[in-house]
């Protein structure tokens, strides 16, 4: 509930997704606690924690990316100083009232809430030996210059325009569905939304069609309500950005969609859920991360050009594949430059799973094993 | 992807895509319309859609006259009016909906006929040697003839899965064809008895061959097998119909039957439906349950809907 009023997003989300997620992650890594011995393969002794970590976490799932950080830092024995996003520091601060009548000791976890500057205090501060940041690419940029030249280590997880791609022999509906789970869960404010979806030219039209009946089906509104599919815009600033960005996309060319039957609410920063049909590779909607409920569509031809076509980007976060051809499914995956690969879904998180990524959307595992590493000196 | 060539009647080869399902994915969507949260007023309204929407069953090898025409007048009276009425005035609400049909076998066609002359509820019978379809074609056809001669509104057919399952398809095809010229003017469901069909695939596939050879209604189940209906597998049903109203622009129509007791799952039901096909199908004559345990407790339900407390199960007649 609070997590809803302070994100904005439907209370579907957070009582199917986010919140069990929560705890889902703090029950495997406290698994991890007694075991980080066999975490690193050969290892002759304890691996030791690096000490205090900053960590800076987005808005989008301001919970769950609370748990994506501290969990794995106490679980390697680190001390934490997390700052939530300033427009969403609510949960955090429950969470640390759960963490005080938990009994871990004063001072473990500290949670300083505060914009930009703080955030700089806490990159910035001599006493710390780590910093772990998820946001914008373009924060995670001035962060990586801030800690160059220092000892601390950095993971960074930003932005993403991640493809998704449908291939001919997909199972269709289901394909659809994965769409738009891909882009219009949490209203598109998610790191590896399916933002950029690719469709053999043979079923493009097909998709098109469908994905638009479906889109019609979405109810956009008020989050608590249970039957809420696609909740606020987070802020008045993001709001504006979206909208600029779709006027961008209009001037530039594609055909713009959205669903005709959805209502919005006329008070509060909501959005309809849209598509581009037919952009190019060179469009602004194809390279830059919208971080809204905003597709861009286009097709291909080949496995290879579906290949190359998704690569094209300077992020590497995330990426969907539907077939149902096993073969087809393995082959693309091996080429697609991108931390997070799903097949025949799409948005599934699971604590055991590392999520990270290449180029530009950051580097660093958080999750599974390989998410214990950036917490230990090793 | 898969094609299957078949020949049409007036000798004309018709193609069927095979549809491949994506069983994880349709599971997945499924479930999330058992999230759908339907209260107050709207439940109401879903209540009696659902009741106006039902096929009381009763298709046992025991079925007697007798209890036909105690089925029938169910059917008719689905509830003590003096019981419900008073809070349907202080409400101004309309009366109780009767449900859509009463099923029977064939032989008990005549006795519900008589019992529910006048009522405009329809007559649906099972024929083509339900419930295993294991019948040569000319007693499948006989059997269909005597249900709508003796006054049959509806036929519920089985669709012959052992010719399915060993991959001919034109024979399946072709009886439903045979089946649905025996009819005349009544409407054809054709039962595809899903849960011997193995795989969501298949359900579809079989939902493409009922529909191009002319049911006006697809059903799962005969209800003599589990699983019978569940909502994955009705949900890539209503996709085969939406498919093929999209391509065709007709209407068909779509019956889940068997173990859809509570008016919670039928709700369920009527969400996916509005979610997947749209208004349009939000109409008897386009959807229906098949059930009989169902009735009961929209009932019960809408008792409590209007009044804000449960009356206690003895009040309404069992059938």
């Amino acid at each position: 509930m609070l997590e809803t009023l302070d994100n904005g997003k439907p209370i579907r989300e957070s009582r199917d997704i986010d919140i069990p997620l929560v705890a889902a992650h703090f029950f495997y890594y406290a698994g991890w606690a007694d075991k980080l011995q066999y975490a690193i393969p050969g290892a002759k002794s304890v691996p030791k924690p690096l000490g205090v970590v900053g960590q800076i976490i987005p808005w989008n799932f301001p919970l769950l990316m609370a748990a994506w950080k501290i969990a794995p830092a106490l679980a390697c024995g680190n001390t934490v100083v997390l700052k939530p996003a300033e427009t969403t520091s609510l949960t955090c601060l429950l969470l640390a009232e759960i963490i005080q009548e938990a009994g871990l000791p004063e001072g473990v976890v500290n949670i300083v809430t505060g914009a930009g500057e703080t955030g700089a205090a806490i990159v910035n501060h001599p006493d710390i030996n780590k910093v772990a940041f998820t946001g914008s690419t373009e924060v995670g940029k001035i962060i990586a210059r801030s800690v160059a030249n220092t000892d601390k280590k950095l993971t960074l997880e930003l932005g993403g325009k991640s493809a998704h791609i449908i291939y001919e022999d997909a199972a269709i509906d289901q394909a659809v569905e994965g769409v738009i789970n891909g882009i219009f869960f949490n209203q598109g404010h998610v790191c590896c939304a399916g933002s950029r979806l690719l469709l053999e030219e043979s079923v493009a039209d097909t998709v098109v069609e469908k994905l638009k009946a479906r889109m019609e089906k979405l109810r956009v509104g008020n989050p608590l309500d249970k039957n809420t599919d696609v909740g606020a815009i987070n802020s008045a600033a993001e709001h504006v950005k979206i909208k600029k960005l779709i006027e961008t996309g209009k001037t530039e060319g594609g055909e713009f969609f959205e669903p005709a039957s959805v209502n919005l609410p006329t008070k509060g920063y909501f959005h309809k859920p849209c598509f581009f049909n037919r952009v190019s590779s060179a469009f602004t909607l194809s390279r830059v991360e919208v971080f809204g409920p905003v597709l861009a569509i286009s097709t291909f031809r080949t496995t290879q050009e579906a290949i190359s076509k998704a690569n094209d980007t300077q992020y590497g976060l995330a990426a969907g594949i539907w077939s149902e051809k096993g073969s087809k499914i393995h082959k693309t995956a091996a080429a697609l430059k991108a931390g997070v690969i799903w097949a025949n879904t799409y948005n599934k998180f699971d604590p055991t799973s590392p999520f990270g990524g290449f180029n530009e959307s950051g580097y660093g595992r958080e999750g599974g094993r390989h998410g214990l590493f950036p917490y230990l000196d090793i | 992807m898969r094609t299957i060539s078949l020949q049409k009647e007036n000798g004309f080869p018709l193609a069927i895509q095979a549809v491949s399902v994506d069983e994880v994915g349709a599971t997945e969507r499924a479930d999330f319309f058992t999230k759908r949260s339907v209260k107050k007023d709207s439940k109401l309204a879903a209540l009696y859609l659902a009741l106006s929407m039902c096929d009381l069953t009763t298709l046992e090898g025991s079925d007697t006259p007798g209890r036909v025409q105690q089925m029938c007048a169910k059917a008719r009276f689905p509830v003590p009016p003096d019981m419900i009425e008073p809070h349907l005035q202080k409400r101004n609400l309309p009366p109780i909906p009767a449900v859509a049909a009463v099923c029977v076998y064939p032989s008990m066609v005549p006795v519900a006929v008589k019992a529910l002359a006048g009522s405009g509820i329809g007559i649906a019978s099972v024929a083509t040697a339900f419930p295993s379809g294991q019948a040569p074609l000319e007693v499948k056809i006989e059997d269909t003839r005597f249900a709508v001669e003796k006054g049959a509104t509806e036929i519920d057919m089985v669709i012959n899965r052992g010719a399915f399952l060993s991959g001919r398809y034109q024979e399946v095809f072709d009886e439903i064809v045979e089946i649905k010229r025996a009819c005349g003017d009544a409407h054809l469901k054709v039962i595809l008895e899903t849960g011997e069909l193995g795989s969501y695939d298949r359900v579809r596939l079989a939902s493409d061959i009922a529909i191009e050879a002319g049911a006006d209604f697809i059903k799962t189940s005969t209800g003599k097998v589990t699983p019978a209906a569940t909502l994955p597998v009705t949900l890539v049903m209503l996709q085969a119909i939406a498919d093929h109203h999209r391509r065709t622009g007709k209407k068909v129509g779509m019956k889940p039957a068997g173990g859809i007791r509570t008016s919670k799952q039928a709700i369920q039901y009527l969400c996916m439906v509005k979610e997947t096909l749209g208004t349009d199908w939000m109409t008897a004559d386009l959807f229906r349950f098949g059930a009989s345990a169902l009735v009961n407790d929209l009932l019960k339900q809408i008792y409590k809907e209007l009044t804000g407390r449960y009356y206690y199960d003895k009040v309404f007649s069992i059938d």
